[in-house]
């Protein structure tokens, strides 16, 4: 493994990152954690999504390091950290995935980590929680749907339509979707508020 | 001298317009203030008659110059015309095409394609006079001759199958933008693929920069077998997902409240899900 690190950090060229980033995710090994998160802020595309498919397939484990070392001065890097915790989908992510949503100044963080409200696995919470977590996650995609960008009304309808799964929660988003479908100035958000109602 | 759109002015530092005061602006002895209330004008759609009718005049304007002899008020003014969406301006922008200031012309007529009127089509040809060899870079000046770029994709928009021949030898101009903007008006014209097509490859062989700009022109014609190649282009998502929207909302009827959801406009759809 500790070669395999190394060979991260002694990458030249950004074609021999990413072949040290594969050959460190192929290794499986969690304490490569913290090692593909910091590929996360090398501004290397193709080796960042490399890192989140390892993270991701490493799944909760990976969870803790992903919330304590997500980048607040780098937002390509922080793009890569929501999304990774939107697609393990830990309920641990609820709190930071529903901050980034209402407060990021990047659009493209706020678009993931609205997606991802919607998809987390609320099972692994016990009744109770769940169901505070699931009202939370409602409340703040419910929210966002008024957002004068819109794409971040569409990334809302995304999570919304994954939400709506949970039976307790799916009588208000119908009831928004409705409204959407009226109100929204944006063809192109009206017209993804109909492919959620027609799923 | 790099023009600016004006787009820089954030809301915070503005001073605090109303319509009414926008429009008194417009003549107020402070020139800055005139700029100002120009662009502000535009900016939130103030689309009252008097707000017209004050753009219109800003676009004689002549005490606005800069040392270059440029005309900053009747840029702005132009530019917001464009935005209003009141043909009554079209006849002061069509006399704009023939202003002495590049940057004149190329608001007037990026205005006149919003406008759509196609009352200038015949002064929007006229500055294709001379073909590609005149399309050639003003000594000590950042810019071509005409406004180019504007004027073919203005053409293009306005389905001005008239100028198809004109416009077609600009494919071949030096200026990989107005290559850009020559096939994207080509594609508008005629509906071929070939076109559409010209753009995938410079989406994919360009820089960064051209890549977006080509994202834009992709939205902008809606040319949906591009829709895999936008998604999977090496630029950021949020231009991407612009892209995408142009080609969704070509697959959607005019008729909004009431439209089915084609195949396609799935398929654009979950192209757009998987960049959130």
């Amino acid at each position: 493994m500790d070669e395999l690190i190394r060979a991260i950090t002694v990458a030249d060229t950004p074609s021999q990152m990413v072949t040290a980033v594969k050959n460190l995710a192929a290794a499986k090994d969690p304490s490569a954690i913290p090692t593909l998160i910091a590929v996360f802020g090398y501004n290397n595309p193709e080796a960042a999504i490399v890192a989140a498919a390892a993270l991701t397939q490493l799944g909760e484990i990976a969870v803790p390091q992903l919330l304590d070392q997500i980048d607040d001065y780098n937002y390509g890097a922080r793009a890569y950290s929501i999304r990774t915790l939107a697609a393990i989908a830990d309920p641990l992510a609820l709190d930071i995935l529903i901050s980034t949503t209402l407060t990021d100044f990047a659009p493209s963080v706020r678009r993931a980590a609205a997606k991802g409200l919607g998809n987390l696995h609320w099972q692994k919470l016990d009744i109770s929680a769940s169901q505070i977590a699931i009202n939370r996650a409602l409340e703040t995609l419910l929210f966002i749907c008024e957002d004068t960008d819109w794409s971040i009304r569409y990334a809302a309808i995304v999570g919304l339509q994954a939400l709506a799964k949970v039976a307790i929660v799916q009588s208000p988003i119908l009831a928004k979707f409705q409204l959407m479908l009226t109100k929204d100035p944006e063809k192109a958000v009206r017209a993804r508020v109909q492919l959620a109602c027609s799923q | 001298m790099i023009e600016t759109s004006g787009e820089e002015y954030s809301a915070q530092n503005a001073p605090n317009l109303t319509p009414e005061i926008a429009i008194a602006n417009l003549q107020s002895s402070d020139l800055s203030l005139r700029y100002y209330a120009a662009w502000w004008l535009g900016k939130f759609r103030v689309r009252q008659p008097e707000a017209i009718d004050a753009l219109i005049a800003a676009l004689e304007d002549e005490s606005d110059r800069t040392e270059l002899g440029g005309y900053p008020l009747r840029r702005n003014a132009a530019r917001a015309l464009g935005k209003l969406g009141n043909l009554k301006a079209v006849p002061g922008l069509i006399r704009c095409l023939e202003c002495a200031d590049f940057y004149v012309r190329e608001a007037a007529a990026q205005s006149l394609a919003m406008l759509g009127d196609k009352t200038a089509l015949p002064a929007l040809i006229k500055l294709l006079d001379g073909g590609v060899e005149a399309a050639v870079q003003v000594p000590g000046f950042p810019h071509l001759a005409q406004p180019y770029t504007a004027v073919i994709e203005a053409l293009g928009a306005m389905g001005a199958t008239e100028a198809t021949s004109l416009v077609q030898p600009f494919l071949k101009h030096s200026v990989p933008r107005l290559q850009c903007s020559a096939a994207r008006a080509m594609y508008q014209l005629t509906q071929d693929s070939i076109y559409g097509e010209l753009l995938v490859t410079t989406l994919a062989t360009g820089d960064l920069k051209m890549r977006r700009v080509v994202l834009g022109d992709l939205g902008a014609i809606g040319y949906l077998a591009a829709a895999e190649a936008i998604a999977q282009a090496q630029v950021e998502n949020s231009f991407k997902l612009i892209a995408l929207k142009g080609l969704l909302e070509y697959q959607l009827p005019q008729q909004s409240d009431t439209f089915g959801i084609s195949e396609q406009a799935i398929r654009v759809m979950n192209l757009m899900d998987s960049l959130l």
